[in-house]
C-alpha cells in the first residue's frame, strides 16, 4: 500500500472527509507557495507543475502557471522548491502534463519526484491506454497513482481506470476545464456512484468544486473534494491569509 | 517504408491518444463514425459530389512555365489556391462537416491559424446550416485580418485566444477546452494531420484526394511521374495529402517545407528539422520545446506555418526517410511570393511561398510537383509591412 493511500485510510477510518487543496508551485511566489505546503487543515496537497500548454486548465490555473513560468520555475524547478520545502505537514502530490515526464524519462522524472519527497502523481492527459509504462516507474519509487474518470467514462473504462489506482481515485464532477463554477454539477454523484462500483479506494470529487457548500454537498456522496482554482485564485489576487482563511472554512464545512 | 496508421492511433512511434479522460469517449465514438463512413459509398458519393460542386474539384495542374525557367526544372503546380474558398483547408472541413451532420452534432468549432482553415470551416458550416465558432490566436487575429472578416461574413463566431504565444498553438488549446465542456453536442473540426487519433488519420484521407487528382493529371500532362513532390508543412495536412498519392512510388522524392522563421539561429517553426520528441495536443511527434518539456514559441511569417509541432505521419516519414524535409526562411519565402507573383500572376499564400523558394534555392532537377496550397490576399497586407520594413 502507498503511504498516500495508508494515510487517507485512516482519514476515512476516522471519519473524517479528505481534503486536497491544489497549489500552483511558486504561486503567487515561491516563499507564500513553501508556506501553505505546511497548511495544517489539508490531508494532502497537489501540486500542479507549470506547463506552458495546460489544455485541461480553465484561465484562473493556466494563468497561474503562465505566471510561474514567467518567474523561472518550469516543471523540474517545482519539483526542486517542492524538495526543498521543509519536510511534515500534509503528503504532496505532483499534477503535471505528460511532455515534461517524456522529455526526462519516465523513469527519471519519478525518481526526482521521490527524491523531493513527493508521494503521488496525477497526469491528465495520459489516459489509461498510455499510463502502463509511467505507473510501473511510478510504483518502484513508492509513488500512488491517482487517475481522473470523467462523467463520459463508461463502466467498462470506469472500472478498468480504477483498477489502476494506488492513491485515490479523481472523480470528474463535470464536463469542461478546471474552474470555478456555480454550482455543484449534478453529474457529480453519479460519477462518484460509478467509481464506487469499481473500487474500495477513496473516491475525490474535483474540477468545479469551489465552496465550502459545493464541499460539503460533493463529500456526501465522496470521500473528499479536490479543490484547485478557488484555490489558486485567492492565492494570486490575496495571499495567504485568505488561502488559510478558505482553507479553514472548506476544512470547517467537511467536517 | 510507408507509414500506416495502427489501432492504437501510431505511425510507427508516433501519433496515439494522449488526451484528459473527459475526451475519450468522444475521440473512440468519431473514430467509430469515421471509419464506417468512409467505408460505405453512400458517404463517399456525396463526398465526392459535395467537392465538386461546392470545392470546385478538380483543381488544376498548372505548367508554370516561366516559373520553370527562373529554377531551370519543369514545375508543375498542383492549384489548391482555387479550391473554394482559397486553400486545401476546405478539403477536410466539407468531408468533416458532413460527417459531424451525420453524427447529429448541431454545433461546430474549429482552431485557425492563418484564417483559411476558419473560413473553410465556417464556409462548411454554412453549406450545412450549423453555427460555427472559430479559436484563433490574438497576434493572428491582428495580422490575417482580412480571414477574421471573413469568418465574420461567412456567420462564424471568431474568439481571439490571448494565452501562451497567441498564435496556432493556444488556438487548438482553447478549441480542446471548449470541446472538453461541449462534447456530446459539438464536433471539432482540426484543421491539421495533428491531434490525437483518428484527427491525423482523417484529415490525411481527407486530404488524398489533392495526391490522387496530382498523380492523374501528371501522367496525363507529361507522360511520366514527378521526379520530386514539394510541398509547405506547419501541421502538415496539404504535404500528407499530395504526398499519399505517391507513397508506393518509390522513384518519388518528396519533400517537406518547414518554416525556417528569421534563420540564423533565431527564432522559427522547423519542428522537424529542428525539434525532438514529445507530445503536444494529443499526439507525440517532432516538437520544438526546451529542456524541461515546455513547448517554445514557433516563429514565421506566414501564421500557418507558424506551430511548434507537426503531425505524426510527417515526423514517422522523417524518421523512415521516405520524406526529407528542409527549410525556408521568412525573407526566402518574401522573394518567392515577388517570384511567383511576377513570373506566373499568382499571388501564393506565404504558406507554399516557403516551398517555392526552397525551389529557387536548392535548384533541382527533372519534373517537380509542387503543391500551391492556397492563395495569398490574406498575405498582402503582412507582405506590404514587410517590403517596407525592408526598405527602411
Amino acid at each position: 500500500m502507498t503511504a498516500l493511500l495508508e494515510h487517507l485510510e485512516s482519514v476515512r477510518s476516522a471519519g473524517r472527509k479528505i481534503f486536497v487543496p491544489y497549489l500552483m508551485a511558486g504561486v503567487p511566489d515561491r516563499d507564500t507557495f513553501t508556506a501553505l505546503l505546511a497548511c495544517e487543515e489539508a490531508d494532502a496537497i497537489e501540486v500542479g507543475l507549470p506547463f506552458s500548454d495546460p489544455l485541461m486548465d480553465g484561465p484562473v490555473i493556466a494563468a497561474a502557471g503562465e505566471r510561474a513560468i514567467a518567474d523561472g520555475i518550469g516543471p523540474l524547478d517545482a519539483i526542486d522548491l517542492v524538495g526543498a520545502a521543509p519536510k511534515g505537514g500534509p503528503l504532496r502530490l505532483a499534477m503535471t502534463y505528460y511532455n515534461p515526464i517524456h522529455r526526462l524519462g519516465e523513469e527519471e522524472f519519478c525518481r526526482r519526484l521521490a527524491d523531493a519527497g513527493i508521494s503521488g502523481l496525477i497526469v491528465p492527459d495520459l489516459p489509461v491506454e498510455e499510463s502502463d509504462s509511467l505507473m510501473e516507474h511510478a510504483g518502484t519509487h513508492g509513488l500512488a497513482w491517482v487517475p481522473l474518470v470523467a462523467p463520459t467514462s463508461s463502466a467498462e473504462r470506469v472500472k478498468k481506470i480504477a483498477a489502476t489506482a494506488t492513491g485515490f481515485v479523481y472523480a470528474v464532477s463535470t464536463m469542461g476545464v478546471t474552474g470555478v463554477r456555480e454550482s455543484l454539477s449534478e453529474r457529480s454523484s453519479r460519477v462518484v456512484e460509478a467509481c464506487r462500483v469499481a473500487t474500495d479506494l477513496p473516491v475525490l470529487v474535483g474540477i468545479g468544486v469551489s465552496t465550502p457548500e459545493q464541499a460539503f454537498e460533493a463529500a456526501s456522496t465522496a470521500d473528499g473534494v479536490v479543490i484547485g482554482s478557488a484555490t489558486v485564485k485567492r492565492a494570486m489576487e490575496e495571499g495567504r491569509a485568505a488561502v488559510e482563511t478558505f482553507f479553514k472554512e472548506i476544512r470547517a464545512a467537511l467536517g | 517504408m510507408i507509414p500506416k496508421v495502427d489501432k492504437l492511433g501510431r505511425y510507427g512511434e508516433f501519433g496515439g491518444r494522449y488526451v484528459p479522460e473527459a475526451l475519450m469517449g468522444a475521440l473512440g465514438e468519431l473514430e467509430t463514425a469515421w471509419t464506417d463512413a468512409w467505408a460505405e459509398g453512400g458517404f463517399r458519393t456525396e463526398l465526392n459530389d459535395l467537392l465538386a460542386a461546392v470545392v470546385g474539384r478538380p483543381t488544376p495542374l498548372y505548367d508554370a512555365k516561366r516559373l520553370s525557367e527562373r529554377v531551370g526544372a519543369r514545375v508543375l503546380l498542383k492549384r489548391e489556391d482555387l479550391a473554394h474558398s482559397g486553400a486545401h483547408k476546405i478539403n477536410n472541413t466539407v468531408g468533416q462537416v458532413l460527417l459531424a451532420k451525420r453524427m447529429g452534432k448541431t454545433r461546430i468549432i474549429a482552431e485557425t491559424g492563418a484564417g483559411q482553415h476558419g473560413v473553410a470551416t465556417a464556409t462548411a458550416a454554412a453549406y450545412f446550416g450549423l453555427p460555427c465558432v472559430v479559436f484563433m490566436g490574438a497576434v493572428d487575429v491582428e495580422r490575417q485580418h482580412l480571414n477574421v472578416v471573413r469568418m465574420e461574413l461567412l456567420g462564424a463566431q471568431v474568439i481571439p485566444v490571448t494565452a501562451g504565444s497567441s498564435t496556432l498553438k493556444d488556438a487548438v488549446n482553447e478549441a480542446l477546452r471548449d470541446w472538453v465542456t461541449n462534447v456530446e453536442d459539438t464536433h471539432y473540426v482540426l484543421g491539421s494531420v495533428v491531434g490525437p487519433h483518428p484527427y491525423p488519420e482523417i484529415v490525411a484521407s481527407l486530404q488524398e484526394v489533392i495526391g490522387e487528382e496530382a498523380r492523374r493529371q501528371c501522367l496525363q500532362m507529361i507522360g511520366e511521374l514527378p521526379d520530386e513532390v514539394v510541398a509547405c508543412v506547419g501541421g502538415g495536412s496539404n504535404a500528407i495529402g499530395l504526398f499519399r498519392g505517391f507513397y508506393d512510388d518509390d522513384e518519388v522524392r518528396l519533400v517537406g517545407i518547414e518554416a525556417g522563421g528569421e534563420g540564423g539561429g533565431g527564432p522559427h517553426g522547423a519542428s522537424i528539422t529542428k525539434g525532438t520528441p514529445g507530445v503536444l495536443h494529443g499526439a507525440r511527434s517532432l516538437l520544438l520545446q526546451d529542456d524541461d518539456g515546455l513547448i517554445a514559441h514557433a516563429h514565421s511569417i506566414s501564421a500557418g506555418l507558424d506551430y511548434p509541432g507537426v503531425g505524426p505521419e510527417h515526423a514517422a516519414l522523417a524518421h523512415s526517410g521516405r520524406a526529407t524535409y528542409e527549410s525556408a526562411t521568412d525573407a526566402e519565402a518574401l522573394d518567392a511570393f515577388g517570384v511567383l507573383a511576377e513570373t506566373e500572376g499568382i499571388i501564393p499564400a506565404l504558406e507554399p511561398a516557403h516551398a517555392i523558394a526552397y525551389l529557387l534555392r536548392s535548384k533541382p532537377k527533372g519534373n517537380i510537383l509542387l503543391g500551391l496550397s492556397g492563395r495569398g490576399d490574406k498575405d498582402v497586407e503582412t507582405v506590404a509591412a514587410a517590403l517596407l520594413r525592408a526598405k527602411q
